[in-house]
């Protein structure tokens, strides 16, 4: 087995053997660093191409719900649930993701756009709120205990699954990093018609990786719904979360593989850490310091901790912002 | 026509008022800086409060208290362009709009601290105006006529000032205005106080209609923003014109539905009519 290898299982045996050692709030903070990690290397997959989409919460918001309304209502398991949530956030993906790509909605305005996305799903999950209790949000249906319905009240099961799934998450990454395509997409985010000119298909390197990102944040969006066995639509589909996944993001460093992870790690555990520390007395003090970090992040490091730590002097990628023609 | 319609789409003209108002600083600083302030309805929201402050608790007159809470806003949009635009005014944009999506954090949570979740209200409630079977709120119409003065103040500064001229100029070329001889830095100054200006003008017409609450950015924002984008960008006309239209629809289609899905349709419209007419609903 080469040194590279024998790493990774060394590395694997560690996350894994975590449970066995840690109380059960550093397992919550793991599974969430982990689970956002993992939506926050989905996103990544679109954004570090120039595609920067606000409406992640979409295919969250439709990766929680489908399934949680599947068994809810029809007892049917997550494990159909999930693939017909990712099937339809593929679909929403394409539907919005082909025309942008078409006419070359590019920028900000690609951002408006999916922000006009995310709140299509926010409001409509509101609206029908006989069916999804609107903005009071929807508790899954518990029967303690089971693969059928993907349910684990322990946290070490959700914790091996997360884990599992964030490797697979960095897998997909990588996958894309080192395929043939990454070149094609990088040369589009710098110059979509150069790119077209020298032969490259831009209509089908966007709309792949849109597709493999929206799948992937579906499939988060899922088992976030089925850890937290509650869900809402302003904490899945709401324009801060979007805002959040972008945050994540590129203060980690959307070109790096772990940037995305750090960024969940940051951000959350930094959450978290001003939360306790300040404490209940002062609700939103913890978000304020956040803001303004956030704020200082994106004008001194927009290349995100690792790209800054790393600072090999790669030159930042000019992405295509040309207003729609 | 149903009289409850008309009623429907009577307050859905003046609710367009006030998102036109809105849209045209949005409009004014996407236009001209050529940058999204995505924390533009959080600019609101402080005027808001800063209205609640000055009036409902240290008990100013209602008119100089409005005042201040334009200017305040006015310095707000100074200060977010000079501490958060103006350092990385040449890279992505998309760097720009992420920056204020801080500022979006910042100013919610802020507002949470110094003010508490509750939903506050000024105290001020305008009759509402009966006209046969319908009635139509005062406050609507007087945002509806502000706004249509603050459009037509705007129209014709940009028109008759010099410095109304070079905002125009470094919206068609902000490289070769330069060379004209105009301080682009000072215009982008100009063009954030008026922005700011402006939210803080919405800010007190809505005082009168809604509560005010650290989260209210959050469900007019992105109103603005597809307003904004479906007039045409610099396209103050457009921009009015999208806001009746995208008004309309959210009034008729609350008044057949419910609220949440005519907001659905008139979003999906937004998304639909950017695949249309990508730079906007008034160019050909």
């Amino acid at each position: 087995m080469s040194a590279r290898g024998l790493l990774l299982v060394v590395w694997a045996a560690l996350l894994a053997s975590v449970p066995f050692v840690a109380p059960p709030y550093f397992m919550h903070l793991l599974i969430q660093i982990l689970l956002w990690g993992f939506i926050y290397t989905a996103w990544s997959i679109m954004g570090r191409f120039g595609l920067v989409s606000l409406g992640h919460g979409a295919f969250l918001g439709v990766g929680a719900y489908v399934p949680a309304l599947l068994w809810n209502y029809y007892a049917v398991t997550p494990w159909l649930g999930m693939p017909a949530a990712i099937v339809l956030a593929v679909l929403l993906g394409l539907v919005i993701g082909y025309p942008c790509v078409r006419l070359r909605v590019v920028g900000h305005y690609f951002a408006l756009v999916t922000l006009a996305l995310s709140q299509v799903v926010l409001l409509s999950i509101v609206a029908a709120r006989d069916f999804t209790g609107g903005s009071l949000g929807l508790t899954i249906n518990t029967i303690g205990q089971s693969w059928y319905a993907f349910q684990f009240p322990d946290k070490t099961h959700f914790y091996l699954i997360a884990l599992a799934l964030w490797a697979g998450g960095l897998a997909v990454w990588h996958w894309v990093d080192r395929g043939i395509g990454r070149e094609a997409l990088d040369a589009i985010s710098e110059d979509e018609e150069a790119a077209a000119a020298v032969g490259i298909n831009v209509m089908r390197e966007k709309l792949r990786v849109t597709v493999i990102s929206a799948a992937l944040t579906a499939l988060g969006g899922g088992i976030y719904a089925q850890y937290m066995m509650y869900i809402n639509p302003e904490t899945l589909s709401g324009l801060a979360v979007s805002l959040q996944i972008v945050f994540g993001a590129i203060i980690g460093g959307m070109y790096e593989l772990l940037g995305s992870t750090i960024g969940a790690l940051l951000t959350i555990s930094l959450n978290e850490g001003l939360r306790v520390g300040f404490g209940t007395s002062f609700i939103g003090a913890a978000n304020t310091i956040y803001g303004i970090l956030l704020v200082l992040c994106i004008i001194f490091m927009p290349r995100g901790i690792i790209g800054a730590l790393r600072g090999r002097g790669r030159r930042k990628p000019r992405r295509a912002v040309a207003p729609a023609e | 026509m149903d009289i409850f319609l008309l009623e429907a789409v009577i307050n859905g003209l003046l609710l367009g008022g006030v998102v036109a108002l809105l849209a045209l600083g949005l409009n004014l600083i996407f236009g001209v800086i050529d940058v999204v302030w995505i924390a533009y309805a959080d600019l609101v929201m402080c005027g808001m409060y800063v209205l609640f402050w000055l009036y409902a608790q240290e008990h100013w007159p209602l008119a100089l208290a409005c005042a201040a809470a334009i200017a305040s806003v006015a310095v707000l949009g100074v200060l977010v362009h000079l501490l958060i635009i103006a350092p990385i005014l040449g890279t992505a944009p998309i760097n720009q709009l992420l920056a204020t999506g801080g500022l979006l954090f910042f100013l919610q949570s802020f507002a949470t601290l110094l003010f508490g979740t509750d939903f506050r209200n000024i105290g001020v409630r305008l009759p509402s105006i009966v006209l046969g079977d319908m009635s139509i709120s005062s406050a609507r119409l007087l945002a509806f006529a502000v706004a249509i003065v603050g459009a037509a103040a705007l129209w014709v500064f940009l028109r008759r000032t010099f410095v109304g001229t070079a905002i125009r100029a470094i919206a068609q070329d902000r490289d070769i205005v330069g060379l004209m001889g105009v301080d682009q830095r000072n215009v982008y100054l100009v063009t954030s106080a008026i922005g700011g200006g402006l939210a803080g003008v919405a800010a007190c017409l809505l005082s009168l209609q809604y509560d005010v609450h650290p989260f209210i950015g959050n469900t007019f924002g992105p109103l603005i923003f597809m307003t904004c984008v479906l007039g045409g960008l610099g396209d103050m006309i457009g921009g009015c014109v999208a806001a009746f239209v995208l008004s309309l629809i959210i009034a008729v289609g609350g008044y057949y539905w419910s609220t949440e899905l005519s907001y659905v349709i008139a979003f999906t419209l937004f998304i639909v009519l950017m695949f249309v007419r990508p730079r906007g609903i008034m160019v050909r």
